[in-house]
């Protein structure tokens, strides 16, 4: 076989010195599907974005069809015969999907545009892999499935030869999904290789040809699909280099905070993301939640914590019914909530430490007077927060936006920790910061856990899922794929199955709630 | 009686001629619009081509180099606030009332200079674009009285108008300028420049505006008084809005504006109503206007929501 693509001992460190990409090879092969896979973060995206002319490595070569070569943007990948399907789509909404193809490179008539001829064009190609689009119908009106196909389309009107789906089924429906493994067959019968980045081992079966399995950055290697079953797949996935440990308490469950019975949460495309989910969450516990990014723990997480209201089913807390109340009074329940996405929903990064630290409880009888913010209070408990978390910086007039990433958590966690939580929802408490933040913030969770504290805990770290639950469930699909009392004895090619929906356990009363 | 007024060919003709103005400014709009930048500098622009537009037709003794200059200068203007926006990085609202408050400055300035006099050019001998009358269109009974003897600039208006339609939705140009204005990371991904797009539409913007503004001194008067654009940029703002962005739809809009200005002129003479109360009448018609187009706007999204 024909090798029409070569990246060779491929490295890509970040500029704040994260190792994004370490020494990779990776091969592909005229005419095949290989499977690009990992969890998030793994480092795949940043391997294609190489390939893509998006990012640049700092070591590695890259040989396209015998020919040593550079990426020195997208546009000259576009060049050189690479086409991306990115996950959100880069199409214009008011255009038809003739002129979203043609976009930048119209065919002309004297100075206009050759319309006919564009739809004729998108026809014949749109015919030739039996896409059956209409091409004079708005972006817009179109659903998301062909939206995609529209993308397909595009790069291929361009002359790409080998395509880079960038997990293409994540936002289609099972029926769409069948539908574009039909026509992703007829493209590589066409002679087009395909790059397929995806998680989901089953898809992977049945569509791939080879797989190229990432982790923290590596390559764990590549392997002929029909030769490696999906379990060594998730153990070369899913997997911890370094074990950490930490004290706690033995259990201590008190009464029952937290409720959630027969929970759905639809996402934004109208599938469904969390689906019919119950569980009770006690005082004195963590559950862990683990599992693949995008199998619901957002918009479970929005659920619980307000930031949705869209949802089928009962959350109460403390008996209260979270769907009848905004999220101040969830808050003043005793709900605290440290967000998986610190820039956007963790701080107001151009307002300085105060004014972060403060921005859920300026209001408090203790911090404001009928007018006027009690000043002094504040900044006298601003001092004691900042020593108290070990923030580094100058002072809490500081923007928040200044600080590095560790210490910018560590003023998200001090804020929500501050104000005597009964519950604490932490999503990716500790994710891209550095070790001694993350270990720090850890340690504040388990003392929280030993005093009483109902807390859940989404992870994508296995380390942490595993050393701080004391249950521990896994998120599959919007369901709970599987749920551990003992911790301690499970492994972590165990938790891989269930993470990637190779095994699943079907009946969760009475482990994760009493009826 | 009143109805009888407004549908008067004399009214509907006073009515083309006070469109004119918003008209041009109200595509100038569309086309900054469509490749996503609000271009609120239409007042400014417009007021300096009205003043440009008496300086250089008296200079060069005829009113088309006039013209042509002052269309020059409005695309320079246009480039400026480009330059500003998109190099610079400045706010696009306080760019443009930058220069909207240096045109109301600067103008009275240059005048003074030019002129001698603060408040009129009446001073320069300027000339206008003539007036014409359509050969076959003129006898016909009503409509010629509407259509005909009119000044060039109105025609050479509508005439943009399907001009500019053309442009935006038949040429790669103008293709490209609406999906940068839509999404600028789709065009971007295919290898269009989105800052050249939006400099380019912001050039054209701001010659389309002069036209309108040399309109107001070499048409529609004969002279520059002091801030003669009197918030027609403002107008075409929301007459582009209203009219979807797009250069037909802004066309009719535009007409409803042409109208109350109109009126307004008609009723001052010989009304019992204040003056200053009649000179609202077009803006009140505008901010009416926009609250209708609002709440229709918000009805049609809540529909789609429901869907």
């Amino acid at each position: 076989m024909d090798k029409v693509l070569q990246m060779n001992n491929i490295m890509k460190i970040y500029p704040n010195g994260v190792v994004a990409v370490e020494d990779v090879t990776f091969e592909l092969e005229k005419g095949e599907i290989h499977a690009l896979l990992g969890e998030n973060g793994a480092g795949k995206s940043t391997l294609m974005k190489i390939l893509f002319g998006i990012e640049y490595p700092e070591q590695g070569q890259i040989i396209l069809n015998g020919v040593e070569t550079k990426m020195k943007s997208s546009q000259d990948a576009i060049k050189k015969g690479i086409g991306m399907v990115h996950q959100h789509f880069m199409l214009v909404p008011s255009l038809t999907v003739a002129e979203n193809i043609v976009l930048g490179v119209e065919p002309k008539n004297n100075a206009f545009i050759d319309m006919q001829k564009a739809i004729e064009i998108s026809k014949n190609l749109s015919d030739k892999y039996n896409f059956d689009i209409d091409v004079t119908l708005r972006v817009q009106e179109l659903p998301v499935g062909i939206k995609q196909k529209v993308e397909i389309l595009k790069a291929l009107y361009r002359g790409a030869d080998i395509l880079i789906l960038d997990e293409p089924t994540a936002v289609l429906t099972p029926q769409e999904t069948e539908e574009l493994f039909v026509q992703l067959n007829k493209l590589k019968a066409d002679g087009h290789t395909i790059i397929f980045i995806s998680h989901k081992l089953d898809e992977i079966k049945a569509i791939c040809d080879r797989a190229t399995v990432m982790r923290n950055g590596k390559s764990k290697g590549t392997y002929n699909v029909d030769d490696i079953s999906t379990s060594e797949m998730s153990r070369l996935m899913v997997g911890r280099d370094v074990v950490l440990t930490f004290d706690k308490k033995p259990l201590n469950l008190k009464q029952t905070v937290l409720k959630v019975r027969n929970l759905s949460v639809a996402g934004s495309t109208g599938i469904k993301r969390v689906d019919d989910i119950s569980f009770d969450l006690k005082e004195g516990e963590i559950l862990g939640i683990a599992g693949v990014e995008g199998n619901g723990q957002s918009h479970l997480i929005d659920a619980l914590t307000g930031l949705t209201k869209k949802f089928i089913g009962e959350i109460n807390i403390f008996d209260e019914d979270v769907k009848k109340h905004s999220i101040k009074e969830i808050r003043e329940l005793g709900l605290a909530h440290i967000p998986e996405d610190r820039m956007t929903l963790g701080c107001a990064k151009n307002m300085n430490i105060l004014d972060n630290m403060f921005s859920n409880q300026y209001d408090r009888p203790e911090f404001s007077g009928k007018f006027m913010l009690k000043t002094k209070k504040i900044e006298q408990r601003a001092n004691e927060l900042i020593k108290e978390y070990l923030v580094k910086c100058k002072s809490f007039k500081q923007n928040v936006g200044m600080l590095s990433g560790g210490n910018i958590q560590k003023v998200v966690v001090a804020r929500e920790f501050s104000t005597n939580p009964k519950i604490i929802i932490a999503n990716q408490p500790t994710r891209g910061i550095d070790v001694g933040a993350a270990s720090f913030i850890r340690q504040r969770i388990i003392e929280y856990r030993d005093a009483g504290c109902a807390i859940i805990l989404i992870s994508a770290d296995l380390n942490e899922v595993f050393e701080l639950s004391d249950r521990l469930a896994v998120m599959y699909k919007g369901k709970f794929s599987g749920v551990f009392n003992d911790v301690k004895n499970l492994t972590e090619e165990e938790l891989g199955k269930y993470m990637l929906g190779i095994k699943k356990d079907d009946r969760l009363e009475g482990i994760m709630y009493e009826q | 009686m009143i109805l009888n007024a407004l549908l008067s060919p004399e009214f509907l003709n006073a009515t083309l001629r006070a469109t004119t103005p918003i008209l041009f400014a109200t595509i100038a709009s569309s086309i900054a619009s469509k490749s996503g930048i609000t271009n609120m500098a239409l007042e400014g622009m417009m007021l300096f081509a009205a003043l440009f537009g008496v300086i250089f037709s008296s200079a060069f003794n005829s009113a088309w180099l006039g013209l042509l200059m002052t269309m020059v200068i409005g695309g320079f203007i246009g480039f400026i606030l480009a330059f500003f926006v998109l190099k610079l990085k400045t706010d696009e609202i306080l760019a443009a009332i930058a220069i909207n408050l240096i045109a109301s400055g600067a103008t009275v300035f240059i005048l003074l200079i030019v002129s001698g006099d603060r408040g009129v050019s009446s001073s320069i001998q300027s000339i206008a674009l003539p007036r014409i009358t359509l050969p076959v269109i003129e006898n016909i009974p009503y409509l010629g009285a509407v259509i005909s003897n009119q000044n060039i600039l109105t025609y050479l208006g509508l005439i943009t108008v399907f001009i500019a339609h053309i442009f935006l939705y038949k040429t790669p140009l103008g293709l490209r300028i609406r999906a940068v204005g839509e999404n600028k990371d789709a065009a971007e991904s295919v290898g269009i420049s989105s800052k050249k797009i939006q400099y380019i539409a912001l050039i054209i913007s701001g010659v389309l505006a002069s036209m309108g503004g040399f309109f107001l001194s070499g048409g529609y008067m004969t002279y520059f008084t002091k801030d003669m654009s009197a918030g027609r940029g403002f107008i075409a703002l929301a007459a582009s809005s209203m009219g979807g962005n797009t250069p037909v739809g802004g066309f009719l809009v535009s007409l409803l504006f042409g109208a109350a200005q109109a009126l307004a002129n008609i009723l001052q003479m010989g009304s019992t109503l204040p003056y200053e109360i009649i000179q609202m009448l077009p803006y009140i018609t505008t901010l009416v206007g926009l609250g209708i187009y609002s709440y229709r706007l918000m009805k049609k999204n809540q529909k789609l929501n429901e869907k």
